[in-house]
């Protein structure tokens, strides 16, 4: 082993060999390998830096319970407005207020558990201008990841917990038979749309790579389309329903497969197949929000210094 | 084996100014503009220039952070942009200007947390945290929130962050920014501890010139993206045709001084300043001083560094 001359003119023994093969272990241990568990690695890095937001959240003792009291009520007051609607009409382009209570709970439930996982993504555009993602760009663990865990908080479980009370009693309500399919479908999409909501929440926050105050357009289809999906889309224009069936697929997240569950008539006579292929969509979405992610990091210019 | 090589590597910016009322004007910044260097493993390199000259933008480049417009990177034979995370696990890098702790959380928190993410053996990870613990003396601290801690206690916070999990490279950019002169010695005995004793590559980014001067055999100056001097510290004062000064002290008044070799640059009563070039020996012209004048006292005066360097940076034409 080298020895080496420190100042005084004593040799010191260095504590590891110089060659650049000192690593402490085998590569292969160290950087996760394949797709799998590439993709394990950026769940658990998500994880991690979710659990550190959550005690640094802690260190302010605001009451957890009041904040999320708070937050349940004024994610409640959207599904106040449907109801008084219902004061005095009992149908709304045909569809009844339980059927409504469906619509808004699962595309409540979905944009709360997008916001919940990846919802802080919006704030990408301050990050980049605050230095923080250059921090995060030096960690061997997906930016992606520490960008969407960041501030994460438990008290936005306030909208997918109220939206979960209105999806169960819209479920009591409705004279439906619960066949197996539809339990199925139901079931796959909440998860597609929770999905779908994700994409949109990433691949509309990565474009304040180029333009910083994106944020507000991400925000009109996220918030703005969970809006739109509480309501049937036979009250809205042909064109709209088409744009986010074929454009921004928000129509995969609850419109397509309630149709099917609650046997009505797609208004724009599409082929059943659109109903059932909401995790299809989800898989797109994902796609697309990836490579965009991807090209956001190679325009990244840094934030200046 | 080179630790780090570049090859060519240019960056530019495009910059959107807003021209008059409603024309802008698409201008580009070549912020590094053809930088070619190679760095051996153990060395502790100094990379100095003015405000603006594209220190910062390679040391981004280098850690994958930025995408280089051309040329070619290796980090430990890692391409840097390509395989960033992979890169990650092989350096440490410290930003004097901000940091990588968790605010709200004690410091030992954030340790923790690099234990994890660069997964580092339970018996590597106490053995380099006691070590960061006892050099930067940050016991008292560690439990301490960050926000709490001063700027210099929490750049030593830093540094132990940097390097819990044996980095090849520690890249520093300008990591005495804003320290009092304690903490600066604090820091500079600790990068060189680091540097001679665990055999960690350096690259050091700094306005300090004491830093370089008591840290870096190696000193790189660039300017406007480009290398203007690459080489020892002593070498850089033969670039930068500096002058040593030799100070004079008469029986009493005279006129100026005139021997071969060197030329006085002030009078005041019986002390004249003479100045010569840096590289000529200073024995020819005190022989001759002795010579011809009555003789007291007489002192030479190494150049400051800092002349040296800003004489360096005027030159260079603005490109
Ligand atoms: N994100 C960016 N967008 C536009 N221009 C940038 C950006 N980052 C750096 N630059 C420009 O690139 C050039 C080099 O900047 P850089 O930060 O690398 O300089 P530096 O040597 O680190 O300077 P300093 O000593 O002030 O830290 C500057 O002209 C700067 O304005
Ligand atoms: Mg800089």
């Amino acid at each position: 082993m080298a020895e080496y001359l420190v100042e005084n003119g004593s040799s010191v023994r260095p504590e590891r060999p110089l060659e650049p093969e000192s690593l402490l272990e085998p590569e292969s241990l160290l950087e996760p390998q394949g797709r799998l568990e590439r993709l394990r690695w950026a769940l658990r890095s998500w994880q991690l830096s979710a659990a550190m937001w959550t005690r640094a959240a802690m260190a302010y003792r605001t009451s957890f319970v009041l904040m999320l009291g708070a937050n349940i009520m004024i994610t409640s007051l959207d599904f106040v407005v449907v109801i008084l609607m219902f004061q005095h009409t009992d149908r709304l382009g045909g569809w009844t207020l339980p059927e409504l209570g469906l619509l808004y709970g699962t595309s409540a439930f979905a944009l709360g558990m997008a916001d919940l996982l990846v919802g802080s993504v919006d704030a990408l555009g301050e990050r980049i201008r605050a230095g923080t993602l250059d921090v995060m760009l030096i960690r061997p663990a997906p930016a992606l990841s520490q960008v969407c865990a960041e501030r994460f908080t438990l008290r936005r479980l306030g909208r997918p917990a109220q939206a979960t009370v209105v999806l169960l009693w819209s479920v009591s309500a409705l004279r439906v038979d619960w066949s197996w399919d539809k339990v199925l479908l139901l079931a796959a999409l909440l998860v597609s749309g929770t999905v779908i909501f994700g994409a949109l929440f990433v691949g509309g926050a990565t474009l304040q790579f180029w333009w910083g105050e994106a944020k507000e357009l991400q925000n009109s289809f996220t918030y703005g389309g969970a809006t739109l999906l509480h309501y049937p889309p036979t009250v809205f224009a042909k064109e709209l329903v088409a744009g986010v069936t074929f454009g921004v697929p928000l129509a995969f997240v609850n419109w397509l497969p309630l149709l099917h569950i609650l046997g009505k008539p797609d208004p724009l006579g599409l082929p059943a197949a659109f109903q059932f292929a909401s995790p299809l969509a989800a898989a797109l979405s994902v796609l697309v929000a990836a490579l965009a992610w991807r090209a956001g990091l190679r325009a990244y210019r840094g934030a200046g210094n | 084996m080179a630790l780090i090589e570049l090859e060519d590597v240019a960056r530019t910016f495009t910059i959107r100014a807003k021209v008059g009322r409603l024309r802008r004007e698409r201008r580009e910044v070549r912020a590094v503009d053809g930088l070619s260097f190679t760095v051996e493993a153990g060395e502790c390199v100094g990379y100095i220039g003015p405000n603006g000259a594209g220190k910062s933008t390679t040391i981004k480049m280098l850690t994958g952070i930025l995408v280089p417009s051309a040329g070619r990177l290796r980090v430990a034979g890692v391409d840097p942009a390509r395989e960033r995370t992979r890169l990650a696990r092989r350096i440490g890098v410290v930003f004097g200007q901000r940091t990588t702790l968790w605010w709200d959380l004690p410091l030992r928190d954030s340790y923790d947390l690099a234990r994890r993410i660069y997964r580092i053996p339970d018996a590597r990870y106490r053995a380099n945290l006691d070590r960061c613990v006892e050099l930067l003396e940050l016991g008292p601290l560690l439990d301490t929130p960050v926000r709490q801690l001063s700027l210099g206690q929490r750049m030593r916070g830093d540094l132990a962050a940097a390097l819990l999990h044996d980095p090849q490279v520690l890249y520093l950019d300008e990591p005495t920014i804003g320290l009092d002169v304690v903490s600066k010695v604090r820091v500079r005995e600790f990068l060189r501890e680091i540097n001679t004793v665990a055999g960690t590559t350096v690259l050091l980014t700094t306005h300090d010139l004491t830093d370089i001067e008591q840290l870096c055999g190696r000193v790189m100056v660039i300017d406007h993206g480009r290398m203007v001097y690459d080489g020892g510290l002593d070498g850089l004062h033969a670039t930068g045709r500096s002058e040593r000064t030799l100070v004079v002290d008469l029986a009493g008044p005279s006129a100026p001084i005139e021997v071969p070799g060197a030329r006085v640059v002030k009078v005041d009563g019986a002390r004249q300043w003479l100045a010569f070039p840096a590289e000529d020996s200073a024995a020819p012209i005190v022989a001759a001083v002795a010579a011809g004048y009555p003789l007291l006292d007489l002192s030479v005066r190494e150049p400051a560094i800092e002349d040296v360097i800003a004489r360096m940076y005027a030159k260079v034409p603005i490109g």
